[in-house]
Parts: C-alpha cells; sequence; structure tokens
C-alpha cells in the first residue's frame, strides 16, 4: 500500500495538471502562441476568487461562477488588444510580451496582497476523503478535480471535432492564410481562443488555491508543471497531455516520497528523460487526430 | 573608363568621437578608486553586471533568435562555482571569477544538448525548466549549503578596501571585455553570419553558413559570459542563496534592459542598463513598482517600437558608436 498511495494521489494531481496545461497546448495549436504569463494567469484567478469570497462571502467553488467569466473576457482583451499585434512578427515579440506580463502580473499581485501565503477555503470537502482500505484513502477534492480535469478535455474534444467554430480553430491551426481566405476571421478566432484557455485555467487557479496554499509568485512553476505536461504527452495531443500531466504527477508524489525536497525535481528529471528519448512526447504519434 | 568610385566605410563620425569619449571614460572610471567613493563603486559594480548580462542576452535572442528565459541558470551556477573554487578549491577568489565562467560554460553544452530540441517559445520555457533543475540540484545539496545557502570566505583575510577596489576593477575588466569582444566579434566573419541568421535562417543556411554551429557557440559565449558575471556579483555580495542566484528575475532584468535599449545592437543594452537604473532609483520608495513599469515599457516597445530606443535615436540621427556593418559610400575613391 506505501507504494500505490502515491501513485493513486499522482494520478490526481496529474488531472490538476493537465487542467493547467490544456489552456496552453490549445493556445500553441491555434496560434503558435506560447503564452509564458499562463501559470500567472491561473494565480491572478485564484486571487480574483478570494477576493470575491470576501467582498461575497461565497463558497469559493461557487465563485467560479463570476472568476471564470472574468478570466474569459480578461483573455480575450489581452489578445485582441494586445497579443494579436505580437502575432506573425517572428519568435521574439509574443515571447516577450507575454514575459513582460507574466513579470507584470506576479508584481502587482505582491503590492495587493503581499507576499503572504492564501488559502481558499471551500469549506470541509477539500479535506473529506474516501477510505480504500485502512491504508489508503482518496480525497474527496483531487478526485472532483480530476473528473472536473476529464470532463473539460471531452468538452473541448467534442467543441473542436463537432462544432463549426472548433472546425474553424483547427483550420486556422493548420493553416492561417487559408483559413483567413475561407473567411475565418483569425484575429478574432485568437481572441476566443484565449479566452478559453484563461477560462479553463481560472478553473486550475481555484482548484489550486483550493488544494494547497499559494503566493503571489506561484505562476511561474504552475507554466512549468504545464508545458511539462504537453511535452511528455506530445504536442497537440489532448489525451496526451492528460497522460503527461499523470506521469508529471506521478513523478512528483513518487520523488516527495523518497525525500521531502525532491518531489518537483523529480517531476523536472521525468521530464528530462523524457525529452532525451522521445523529443516529440510519448503519445504524440498514437493520437495526432484528436487535436 | 575609371573604376566604379566607392569605398566601402566600417567607421562612422560618431565612431571616431565615441572611440576617444570612451577612452577618457575608461580612463576616468580606471581612476575612480582615487577620487570616488565605496558607494559609487559599489553601484558600478551593479551597473556592469546588468549591462554584461543584458549584452549576453542580447547576443542570445538579438543575434542568434535564442530567447532564452533560463539564463538565471549560469548567474547562479557561476556564483556556485565561485564559492566551490575560492573556499573549497582554494583558488585565488579574482581569478575564480573567470573559471566560473568556464565552468558556467561546461554546463551549458549538456544543457544545450537538451534545450536545443526546441524551437521558438518552447525552448524559452525549457530553458527555464533547466533553471529550475539546476536550483533544486543546488537546493537539495548540503554541502552546497542547501536552501539556506553559503558565505563567501575566502575573501576575508583581504581588508574591505582592497576587495572593494579590486572587485571593482574586475568589474571594468569584464565590461569592457564584454563590450570590445561583442564588437569585434560581431565585426569578424563569424559576426557576419551570425547576422545572417538574425536576418534570415534559411537564407544563411542556404549560404553555407552552419547555423547550428554559430548558434551553439552562440549559447556557450553567452553561459560563460553569464557564469563570470554571475560570479561578479556574489564577490560583491559575498551571500549567495538558490533562490536569489537562480531567480527568473536575472532575465527580467536582462530582456527588459536589452529591449527597451534595442536588441540587436551593441548601444542598446547600453542605453537599456542607463534607463533600468535611473528608474529604479526614481521609485526606490515604491517596493516593485519599477518591475511593473520595466515591464510594461518593455510590452509597448516590443509591440510599437520594436528597434527600442537606440534603434530610433539612431535612425534619427544616424549615429552608431559600434559600427558592426560595411556601408559602401559612392562617389570617393577607393581605399586600401
Amino acid at each position: 500500500m506505501a507504494v500505490i498511495d502515491p501513485i493513486v494521489q499522482g494520478i490526481l494531481l496529474g488531472g490538476l495538471y493537465a487542467l493547467f496545461a490544456t489552456g496552453l497546448s490549445m493556445i500553441f495549436g491555434v496560434m503558435r502562441l506560447v503564452n509564458l504569463a499562463h501559470g500567472d494567469l491561473s494565480i491572478l484567478a485564484a486571487f480574483l476568487a478570494l477576493v470575491t469570497v470576501r467582498v461575497t462571502g461565497l463558497n469559493p467553488l461557487l465563485s467560479l461562477a463570476l472568476v471564470v467569466p472574468a478570466m474569459f473576457c480578461l483573455g480575450f482583451l489581452l489578445q485582441r488588444g494586445v497579443l494579436n499585434f505580437t502575432l506573425g512578427r517572428g519568435v521574439l515579440p509574443p515571447v516577450l510580451a507575454t514575459f513582460g506580463f507574466s513579470i507584470i502580473i506576479q508584481n502587482l499581485l505582491l503590492e495587493a496582497f503581499s507576499a503572504d501565503s492564501q488559502r481558499l477555503n471551500p469549506g470541509g470537502i477539500e479535506t473529506a476523503s474516501i477510505a480504500l482500505g485502512d491504508r489508503l484513502a482518496i480525497g474527496w477534492f483531487p478526485l472532483i478535480t480530476f473528473v472536473v480535469a476529464v470532463l473539460v478535455l471531452v468538452g473541448l474534444q467534442i467543441f473542436v471535432s463537432r462544432t463549426s467554430l472548433g472546425r474553424a480553430f483547427r483550420a486556422t491551426s493548420d493553416d492561417q492564410d487559408a483559413a483567413e481566405l475561407m473567411g475565418i476571421n483569425n484575429r478574432s478566432l485568437y481572441g476566443l481562443a484565449m479566452a478559453i484557455s484563461l477560462g479553463i485555467v481560472a478553473v486550475a487557479g481555484v482548484f489550486l488555491g483550493i488544494r494547497t496554499t499559494f503566493v503571489p509568485s506561484s505562476g511561474p512553476d504552475r507554466l512549468l508543471f504545464a508545458f511539462e505536461a504537453v511535452i511528455i504527452g506530445g504536442l497537440g495531443s489532448l489525451w496526451g497531455t492528460l497522460a503527461g500531466g499523470v506521469i508529471l504527477g506521478v513523478a512528483q508524489t513518487i520523488g516527495a516520497k523518497l525525500s521531502p525536497g525532491w518531489g518537483v525535481l523529480t517531476g523536472h528529471l521525468v521530464f528530462l528523460a523524457v525529452l532525451l528519448w522521445r523529443p516529440t512526447g510519448l503519445f504524440a504519434g498514437a493520437m495526432k487526430r484528436s487535436r | 573608363m575609371t573604376p566604379p568610385a566607392f569605398a566601402v566605410a566600417r567607421s562612422t563620425l560618431a565612431s571616431r568621437i565615441g572611440a576617444v569619449v570612451g577612452a577618457v571614460l575608461l580612463v576616468a572610471l580606471a581612476t575612480l578608486p582615487l577620487w570616488g567613493n565605496a558607494s559609487l563603486m559599489r553601484m558600478l559594480i551593479e551597473f556592469i553586471s546588468l549591462l554584461v548580462l543584458a549584452q549576453m542576452w542580447n547576443l542570445l535572442a538579438g543575434y542568434a533568435g535564442l530567447v532564452s528565459i533560463g539564463q538565471q541558470a549560469y548567474v547562479g551556477l557561476g556564483g556556485y562555482a565561485l564559492i566551490v573554487l575560492a573556499d573549497d578549491v582554494g583558488l585565488n577568489p579574482f581569478v575564480s571569477v573567470f573559471l566560473a565562467g568556464l565552468v558556467a560554460a561546461a554546463f551549458s553544452i549538456p544543457t544545450a544538448a537538451l534545450v536545443f530540441r526546441f524551437r521558438g517559445g518552447y525552448f524559452a520555457v525549457g530553458t527555464w525548466a533547466v533553471a529550475e533543475v539546476y536550483r533544486l540540484l543546488i537546493a537539495n545539496s548540503p554541502r552546497l549549503g542547501s536552501g539556506s545557502g553559503r558565505t563567501l570566505a575566502a575573501v576575508f583575510p583581504l581588508a574591505r578596501e582592497t576587495r572593494e577596489v579590486l572587485t571593482y576593477w574586475l568589474a571594468l575588466v569584464i565590461a569592457v571585455g564584454a563590450i570590445l569582444h561583442g564588437y569585434l566579434h560581431l565585426r569578424s566573419r563569424f559576426g557576419l553570419g551570425l547576422t545572417a541568421i538574425r536576418d534570415s535562417e534559411p537564407a544563411s543556411e542556404s549560404l553555407g553558413i552552419n547555423v547550428f554551429r554559430t548558434k551553439l557557440w552562440v549559447y556557450v559565449i553567452a553561459s560563460f559570459g553569464g557564469g563570470m558575471t554571475g560570479a561578479l556579483i556574489y564577490l560583491n555580495l559575498l551571500r549567495i542563496s538558490p533562490d536569489a542566484a537562480f531567480t527568473v528575475n536575472w532575465t527580467a532584468f536582462m530582456i527588459f534592459i536589452a529591449v527597451i535599449g534595442g536588441i540587436g545592437t551593441i548601444e542598446g543594452p547600453i542605453v537599456g542598463t542607463v534607463v533600468f537604473f535611473l528608474l529604479r532609483e526614481f521609485l526606490a520608495d515604491y517596493g516593485s513598482w519599477y518591475l511593473i513599469l520595466l515591464g510594461l515599457i518593455a510590452v509597448v516597445v516590443v509591440i510599437r517600437y520594436p528597434q527600442g530606443l537606440w534603434g530610433l535615436i539612431a535612425d534619427r540621427w544616424d549615429v552608431r558608436f559600434f559600427p558592426v556593418q560595411r556601408r559602401v559610400r559612392l562617389g570617393s575613391r577607393p581605399v586600401g
């Protein structure tokens, strides 16, 4: 049981990482943009939930009803107002602009909320668990997180493969110019893609804030974990991303079990090993069309 | 028939005036310990550190198209290499600063083997992840002081004034070396290839430039410079910890300085470092607002003025203190 426990916890943690990774991966797929502020935007969402809870007294899970639309709008405005102007001009502008936002968001949060660690309290569910035998227990909240992650992935899969808007996403992803010629307005499509990405990462940020404490500088780690999940799973593969998140989560929990300081490090090392062994990711070839 | 009347000019009026002004400035700076004070020297050491770091990042991103967000790895590795070489091995701490650069360069080669698998934005995140690996490895090494870090003890026998003056002169040597190296390197055959890569990678590859080798070389040089500067920073600060040495803020400083000053020029990072210091001094009482403001300016510059402040100045008045380009002047006799 001592071995099974960290694996089970790691798998559930992987669901949260997949939730972080999905938006990052989708944005890259649609517009070839790597959003370096992705992690910081998720932490921004967690702080938005914190403020909502303080002002309205709502449960943090219910605050999602406000935080997700807010982040959705922010994503649209950010893309239409700023990031669209960085596209199509080489590698530098999008990377530098999103990195700039990463630093700006981190320091704004630091000025507004100080470096104190914060936590969202949903009123008991975060500690409730289901006992499976005398040594193994599954927390309700990690389980809910995992299920939500799977539902989000299924929803995104259906959206991308079954709706006409999703078809436009795939078309732009395959060939921007051809899509434009077919009457797709790339710029507003990008705005929508960023809005969806931030809507999803808002859920991830709030779940993170319930699961553990967070500080204004928690963002970069989230970006790195999301990135690693995407690369381990293979670019452009939604289910690969879930698998990548799970592998990363299991590596981290097993590493932490071996030595407390080695959790995150083990995750990074597994990522580097995958990169050396299979640079295209573990599941890229097998599930290419499921984008 | 007279031969076509033209000459290839490689220097400009500004560069000749600049050389004279630069020499005077260098003499003034070198003799600063005689007429200046310790706080001015400390500030200049910091100025030089940031300038060299920005120059290295400029070389990486501005010329080789390697947009790294992980250069803090080399600042940290250089800093720790200094502590190990000076305290544990027992070498001279000032010599160890150069050796620390070599240590960082040695680490950069296996790192490149990993991160060069990525392109563009993913290269940025990949380098960041590797920098985190180095930070966590050191934070988990009791010999290197784990999370709380170590103090540089090798310089304790020296009198404080002696240490400060020597550190300052070392910084000056590094600054002059970095700028001259960048200037001469970019004017060389190698620099021509590098500039071609900056302008178009496929075109330069088709003309026979080995893009991969050129980029790798730039990455190793930038890591050497980063490591040496990291060692200089911690020779000045004396106290190192993994979180401070490997913070991504180092790379944020490099990027903001290079972007605001102007990417792809030697003058740009110098202008950018001045702007950085002015902003930080003016906003010294307002916490991290200077970083927020720098970030905003950088985003605006990236989108509206991609050539940066120096680019605006150079285009407006056509001044170049470090001309790396060759210009054809028609209507004059061939020279040379």
